[in-house]
């Protein structure tokens, strides 16, 4: 495989990691995951409504043998609730690769940073691998990375907020210092925000609204396979320094008279 | 006396007879005295699922369903995937 990605030890062909929330059914979502090329999709834990189980699972669409499942701890404000839901989405059987979310604000959905550290600190000790959602903050980021989680994500703007890197500049000294993988997770809107990503030189990116929220999702998924290809690809060549006065690009020596 | 022994107390189990009252996902479910979380998983046609099951906040391995008998009062919690970000 030609530049992989490498989360926790396997190699991925796709950078791009997708959620499977908002979508309008099993079969929406599946075609969405397909045309987003994605290999690695997050799910999230919660009560099997017991009254009425349903016949389908969303499992059942997306087969274990083809995607690394990531289930996420969405929705959890504390610590140990964010551990607790982790322990049972292990015993649902699906790994140990795990999506660390502890929420600190209910409008914007910003990470508790502190309660993050410490439920890392504690799923890393029963060894889980977490990828932690976190804000652009380099200092929380190192933190993470130091405690042993296997990759940091850091937030490009609020959760589901469409606004894009609101922080190139942070995500530049995350990725500079980080031994782990740097994953942009949240607040991707459209392609140009996931091709940015990748330029700046993050090694994935993880989006649900922007693909599940489109007027075409199918679409939009495939805009989304193409746009981080070829921001990975941008970073790979080396782009040219940013000027602020022309450089001609035609030579000058013999022009008519 | 612990609130389990008072929930289940002698008195109680003459009347009520060969059933356990337990809380599943915060709703009220009898079932058969000596029912197993393997017997309620059947029992909720969850069998093939991927799912998790605790019990008083502990988690219940797959492989200790059929071993772990349901009390009067146990508190459960059955879970599986939904779609998510």
């Amino acid at each position: 495989m030609t530049d992989p990605f490498v989360l926790a030890g396997r190699e991925y062909h796709s950078r791009l990691i997708v959620g499977t929330g908002k979508y309008r059914s099993f079969e929406e979502t599946r075609r969405a995951v397909d045309a987003s090329g994605a290999e690695i999709v997050t799910v999230a834990v919660r009560r099997v409504n017991i009254t009425d189980p349903g016949k389908e699972n969303l499992l059942d669409h997306l087969p274990l043998e083809r995607f690394t499942i990531l289930p996420n701890t969405a929705g959890c404000y504390t610590a140990e609730e964010a551990v607790r839901t982790v322990r049972l989405a292990r015993e649902a059987g699906v790994g140990t690769l795990v999506k660390l979310e502890v929420i600190g604000d209910e409008r914007t959905l910003f990470p508790d940073v502190p309660a993050t550290i410490e439920a890392a600190r504690q799923l890393v000790a029963e060894g889980f691998q977490v990828l932690p959602y976190v804000t652009d903050d380099p200092v929380a980021c190192k933190r993470l990375e130091d405690l042993g989680c296997v990759a940091v994500m850091p937030l490009a703007a609020p959760i589901g907020s469409g606004l894009g890197i609101r922080n190139p500049f942070n995500l530049r000294i995350i990725v500079e210092q980080s031994r782990v993988p740097v994953i942009v997770d949240a607040g991707v809107g459209t392609a140009s925000h996931a091709a940015e990503a990748l330029e700046l030189g993050c090694d994935a990116v993880l989006m649900n609204t922007a693909i599940a929220g489109a007027r075409d999702p199918i679409l939009m998924a495939e805009a989304m396979r193409l746009a981080v290809d070829a921001g990975r690809k941008a970073f790979l060549a080396g782009r040219i320094e940013a000027k602020l006065h022309a450089a001609a690009s035609s030579p000058l020596d013999g022009r008519i008279r | 006396m612990s609130r389990r022994e008072l929930l289940s107390g002698s008195r109680r189990d003459d009347i009520v007879a060969r059933t356990v009252t337990v809380m599943v996902n915060d709703e009220t479910r009898v079932l058969p005295d000596g029912a197993t979380v393997a017997d309620l998983v059947t029992a909720l046609g969850l069998g093939a699922r991927r799912i998790a099951v605790e019990v008083n906040r502990a988690v219940v391995p797959r492989a200790a369903y059929e071993s772990t008998t349901l009390r009067e009062g146990d508190a459960i919690e059955v879970i599986h995937f939904v779609g998510g970000g």
